[in-house]
Order: structure tokens, then sequence, then C-alpha cells
């Protein structure tokens, strides 16, 4: 064999080498997207809860158990909606309303503390007694749950739909409560095992 | 002899595993947290946290109120 012969030979063994070599880079490139768009997909311990309702008991029980799953190092998104919203009230406004909204403003809760029970109320006396009870038990009131989900980094987003209907101010609701709709909910609970509504 | 002490007694859930979870936060990664809880559920929202966060569960004494020691990861 002559010389050139070889470095003929090595010069094609090298082209080869080169296109196996632009061949395994376009894979791993493409694989590297796979993955990242699986690890996007993949589900996290997140946990979120839709929060409708505006009765006393039913919002202790959502917050009992976001600041629960809180302390057990998972984050927590509640979005509330509709009557739920009554849960972040720290005050009511009525300037500025026009008369419907004045009128859903007098006729909802002012806050956490002037929620109903969904069942024995009793015109507020059974509301009273279990408040009683709370107390004597060492329970926290609805009021220090609250407080206490906002201590613990609990994630708070109000329904800017509904907010619009009930002509609820941003003003009106607890800080640091975000705003959102749908989608923001949406999104949150694709990503979390756990998704609750109450 | 654990580093921190945390008194939760007459506490109910889901404080104790609030003030747990504040307390774990203040020590470092190998030190130990004991603390003592009276609320009947405390035993069994323990296991679940312990399985959920990792850390390590050194003893748990029955009673009133009941013992825990745990060892931060």
């Amino acid at each position: 064999m002559r010389k050139e012969d070889i470095s003929l030979d090595e010069k094609k063994k090298f082209t080869r080498l080169e296109a196996g070599f632009k061949d395994m880079e376009t894979r791993l490139k493409e694989l590297e997207r796979e993955f990242q768009q699986t690890q996007s997909q993949m589900l996290t311990n997140d946990m979120t809860i839709v929060v409708f309702s505006g009765e006393m008991d039913k919002l202790m029980t959502a917050f009992v158990l976001a600041t629960g799953a809180a302390a057990m190092e998972i984050n927590v998104t509640m979005f509330f909606t509709f009557w739920g919203l009554s849960a972040l009230k720290k005050d009511v406004q009525y300037d500025g309303k026009k008369f419907s909204e004045k009128m859903l403003t007098l006729m909802m809760p002012s806050g956490p503390g002037s929620t109903k029970l969904s069942n024995f109320h009793m015109l507020g006396g059974g509301k009273k007694f279990l408040e009683y009870l709370m107390k004597k038990k060492n329970i926290q009131s609805l009021s220090q749950c609250i407080t206490m989900a906002q201590d613990v980094g609990v994630k708070m987003i109000a329904c800017q739909m509904t907010m619009d209907l009930m002509g609820i101010k941003p003003e009106e609701l607890l800080d640091g409560v975000e705003f959102g709709g749908a989608a923001t909910c949406i999104g949150n609970a694709t990503r979390s095992k756990i998704n609750f509504f109450i | 002899m654990a580093n921190i002490k945390i008194d939760c007694k007459n506490l109910m859930c889901p404080r104790p595993i609030i003030d747990l979870s504040k307390a774990i936060k203040t020590i470092n990664s190998g030190e130990i947290l004991e603390l003592e809880v009276t609320d009947p559920a405390f035993e069994s929202d323990l296991q679940a946290w312990i399985k959920q966060t990792r850390h390590e569960l050194i003893s748990f004494t029955a009673g009133v109120p009941m013992v825990a020691v745990i060892r931060k990861r």
C-alpha cells in the first residue's frame, strides 16, 4: 500500500465519524428537548384548593388543610371564588359602588368573623356555641387560621371575575392576595397531585 | 440531648405540625428536636409528616403528653 492510499482511507473514515458524531449531536438535542417537556409535565407534590363556599366550617376545613399541607413542605395555592371570597375580606367599602354592588356588599359577610355555619347556624346561636367550644378546646378561630396560612406562605388567589360581578374591590381584600382567572387556577392544578374543591 | 424543645401541649390540629415544621427550619441538619404534644391526632399526623418530609424519627413515646424526638435530615 502506498502512502497516499492510507491517507485517503483515513480521510473517508474521518468523514464517516464526523457524520456519525453530528447525527449523535442532533439526537442528543432532541432527547434534551423531550426531557424538558416531560419534566414540565411531571406532577409535583403541590396542592390546590378551590374555595367556593363561604361558610365558617367549610372555610375552616380549607384553611386547616392548607396550613397542614404547608407544614408538610407542600406548596399550597388557594383559589377563592364566589362565596369563598368572604374569607379574604379585611374590611368593607361602599364608596364608589353601584346600588346593586352596595346591596351585595351589605348582604354578604364583611369578613371571616361574620360568616355563618353550614349547619346548626340557628340564627347565629349555633355558631356562638361552636366558637365557645373551640375556644374552650383551644382550637384556632377561622381568622387565626387565615393569619397562619399567610404566615406559612400559602398562596391565595382571588377570582377576578367574581370580584367584578359582586363589585368587590382589591382594597377590600387582605394584603398579599393575588388576582387571577380560570387559567391561573387550572395552570396550578395541572402541576399538582392534590386538588380540592371546598 | 435535644438541641431544641418545643411545647405543643394543649394545641389542636394542625398547630402541632405547623409549630414542628417552623421549628425544624431553625435548626441545622443532624440536630435534634424534641416536642411534647397532647393532640390525639398527632401520632398519625407525625407518621405522615415524617414520611413526607423524610426527617428521622428517633423516638416516639405515647402518653399525655406524647413525646417525639426528631433528627433533621
